[in-house]
């Protein structure tokens, strides 16, 4: 496999002064761009920061914002805050694990959904809620949700 | 004639956009036009229109959608004011009693605009301020009673005070706008609303203790309140507001936002420090204070969204003026984050001393669908859940610590009497177990032993001696961690054994759920006499459970069933039963 090009992480770095202290918002501006943390970007961020990889990992894996894996193309949040629970998120869960046929955290063999639980995303007064990439859902059910993952497939397919 | 939209996330997630979209395609080539504002907390009826007449009447419009928009438009072109979609008087109720501080712009002022705050009157307390100097304005914070809005409630002048006694040039005011608690989203709402409220009180605060950096430490996951921090911020720089000699003073400051990268344990002081420094989120051991040794070392001081978002208030109007609102030792108002079970969900703001059944009965309704209430958690996952019989208990922070609950940040869930209180505790231990930091041992390893427990009790497999196991294993989790999130996880277990006993002893001693939630002590049947045998659950089984001859009663596999409910929800004879315990044999 050819070496990744990883000019993007210049362009980063240039933003920020100190590194070390801004690395939870450099981690976060590499994500953006490949959507999740390789291990390749971090092996990069080490050669050109110094910052030891252990650290940058330890940080990667704290914070429930970083992602490790790749996330597929609809990226599904499923709200598993205290209203959602209240009214149902569990089995909003179940349907999207059920309608996908993967587990929480994969990606469908097609790369176009994964899913995975959230803490609360704010939208308490239209729980049970999920988001889909920007777009938040509210109020659903399990047919809702069927018919939401349903529609995207087909346009996809089209 | 000026319409205001409720433009926040919530209102956006309800579909404002189509509303937006069907009136300004409506509204075009004629003199009206859409202000998009924050939410105003009716967050039951969303999306929602503000219409203000040229009399200065204020009518709210409702539960639109884009064809209704569309309809509301043609009328307003017409001269009329239609009586379709207007909020009912009942809707209306949930204002009567609140009293706006914290939320009087939220819904008012297009947060997008400068000009908007200053309109109704921003900047013009920390230009009082100026005047005031230090002294003055922690004078006036300490005659306010105001106290931390975050949670603990710690007074807000005693921690001004001491960051501007610390020695040193260089001091900072952080925001903690890292809203954690899963089920509360005031902050969100006061940030998408009316964020400049919140940036001019940390000014303030800045005059106070001598600062001239304000960070912002904002979850990544409220994406519309950081592109709004940063508009303001931006059109803050271009008025001069920020940046050298503010309004001709010697006053210097200038802010900058930072993202929280998902970690509740980051709303401890010492631990959002440690990220604010690019570090794993772990809290220290206090002293030293924030207030003497925070950010990069140096002097901090740290307060949540709505204790800044109160400042300017009080400078305004005086301190006195706000201690006039509320009890003894909690002044001022609170905001609620009113979800879960109830009629009319939304942000609530009331003086201290309001009792919880005013919020959730005067205010929002009561419970959806007419059910019985159970009782109301407060203070998320830190908190606790008040039975029904206390909810007379009335809101300031020695009372509601007295039930064993905490004021936290303004998070009310309301449950009814469908929600298990066993599977309530299991979910916050579940959140708080996987939230900790995993650096003091009582916190790491007592958090997961009692969710092990819990586990076991809803899986039907707890043992008498379960309950004083987790009651003793949570005291001591309670004393011996490290910080806040440690000290409190075992709140939301302690309340629910105390108040409801019995639904953990049904749970193990008579493997059954009450409520009928914990789909192990659980199963679905199907009422012979009434199933009309329509198939209905059986099309909608998703695992072909369902069984039965169209026209005569169907039956469930209750091996095969996975309990999703499905059957349950789409019966329209009520033929589907759910037993638990006893009733199973």
């Amino acid at each position: 496999m050819m070496a990744k090009d990883f000019g993007y992480i210049d362009t980063i770095l240039k933003k920020y002064n100190n590194p070390e202290e801004s690395l939870i918002a450099v981690l976060q501006d590499v994500q953006g761009v490949d959507g999740y943390i390789s291990r390749e970007s971090v092996e990069y961020l080490t050669e050109k920061t110094g910052i030891p990889s252990s650290r940058i990992m330890g940080v990667a894996s704290f914070y429930a914002g970083f992602r490790l894996k790749p996330v597929g193309k609809y990226r599904i949040m499923v709200c598993m805050g205290t209203a959602c629970h209240v009214n149902g998120s569990q089995r909003i869960g179940d349907t999207v694990k059920r309608v996908l046929g993967i587990e929480e955290g994969d990606v469908t063999e097609d790369g176009l959904f994964s899913w995975e639980e959230v803490a609360c995303l704010g939208c308490c007064s239209i729980s049970p809620a999920m988001m889909i990439n920007d777009t938040a859902y509210g109020n659903l059910t399990q047919e809702k949700v069927a018919s939401i993952i349903e529609k995207i497939r087909e346009e996809e397919s089209k | 004639m000026r319409f205001l939209l409720g433009y926040g996330s919530c209102g956006i997630a309800s579909g404002a956009d189509s509303v937006l979209k069907s009136l300004e395609s409506a509204f075009s080539g004629t003199e009206y036009f859409v202000e998009k504002v924050g939410c105003n907390g009716l967050c039951f009826a969303e999306p929602i229109v503000e219409v203000i007449t040229d009399d200065n009447e204020s009518i709210l419009y409702g539960r639109l959608n884009g064809e209704s928009a569309s309809k509301f438009a043609e009328a307003i072109k017409k001269g009329e004011l239609p009586l379709e979609n207007r909020l009912s008087d009942e809707d209306m109720r949930f204002l009567n009693g609140q009293k706006r501080v914290v939320l009087s712009g939220c819904g008012k002022v297009n947060p997008e605009s400068i000009d908007s705050y200053i309109s109704f009157g921003g900047y013009s307390a920390l230009k009082k301020a100026l005047e005031l100097g230090s002294e003055g304005i922690i004078e006036e914070i300490k005659k306010s009673g105001l106290r931390g809005r975050g949670g603990a409630g710690f007074p807000t002048y005693i921690k001004w005070q001491s960051a501007k006694n610390s020695q040193g040039e260089e001091k900072y005011i952080v925001c903690n706008a890292d809203e954690g608690d899963p089920g509360a989203f005031m902050d969100r709402a006061v940030l998408e609303g009316d964020p400049h409220r919140v940036l001019e009180g940390m000014m303030i605060s800045g005059v106070a203790v001598g600062a001239k950096t304000g960070i912002i430490y904002v979850r990544a996951e409220y994406p519309l309140a950081v592109k709004r921090l940063n508009k303001a911020i931006e059109e803050m720089r271009e008025r001069k507001i920020l940046g050298e000699n503010i309004f001709g003073s010697n006053f210097s400051f200038d802010f900058y936002i930072m993202m929280g990268a998902g970690a509740f344990v980051c709303g401890e002081e010492t631990a959002l420090l440690a990220s604010l420094g690019g570090n794993r989120g772990m809290p220290v051991t206090k002293p030293p204070f924030p207030a003497q040794k925070g950010f990069r070392g140096k002097p901090t001081n740290i307060n949540n969204v709505e204790t800044f978002a109160n400042v300017s208030w009080i400078i305004e109007n005086g301190g006195e003026a706000f201690a006039e609102m509320g009890t003894e030792g909690s002044k001022g108002t609170k905001v609620f984050a009113l979800a879960g079970r109830v009629s009319r969900g939304g942000l609530v703001e009331v003086p201290m001393g309001l009792t919880i059944n005013d919020i959730v009965f005067g205010i929002c309704g009561g419970i959806k669908d007419g059910a019985d209430i159970k009782a109301v958690q407060m203070g998320g996952p830190s908190g606790g859940c008040i039975p029904k019989n206390m909810l007379d208990t009335v809101i300031d922070y020695e009372s509601i610590a007295k039930t064993g609950a905490i004021m936290g940040s303004g998070g009310m869930i309301v449950m009814d009497e469908n929600t298990c209180m066993v599977d309530m505790a299991k979910f916050f231990m579940d959140f708080t177990s996987k939230e900790s930091c995993g650096k003091c041992v009582p916190c790491r390893i007592g958090t997961t032993r009692m969710l092990e427990i819990l586990q076991r009790i809803v899986d039907g497999n707890g043992e008498e001696e379960d309950i004083d196991t987790i009651v003793q294993l949570g005291e001591s989790i309670k004393t011996g961690a490290l910080c806040g999130l440690g000290n409190s996880a075992p709140n939301p277990v302690l309340t629910t054994v105390k108040y409801f006993r019995d639904e953990y002893e049904a749970h193990i001693k008579d493997k059954a759920c009450p409520a009928k939630k914990c789909t192990a002590l659980i199963e679905y049947r199907i009422i012979e006499d009434k199933c009309k045998g329509c198939s209905l659950c059986s099309k909608r089984c998703p695992v072909d459970a369902i069984s039965g001859v169209v026209k005569s009663p169907f039956s469930i596999d209750s091996d095969k069933c996975v309990r999703c409910s499905q059957c349950f929800d789409s019966c329209k004879f009520g033929a589907i039963e759910i037993v638990s315990g006893k009733e199973r044999e």
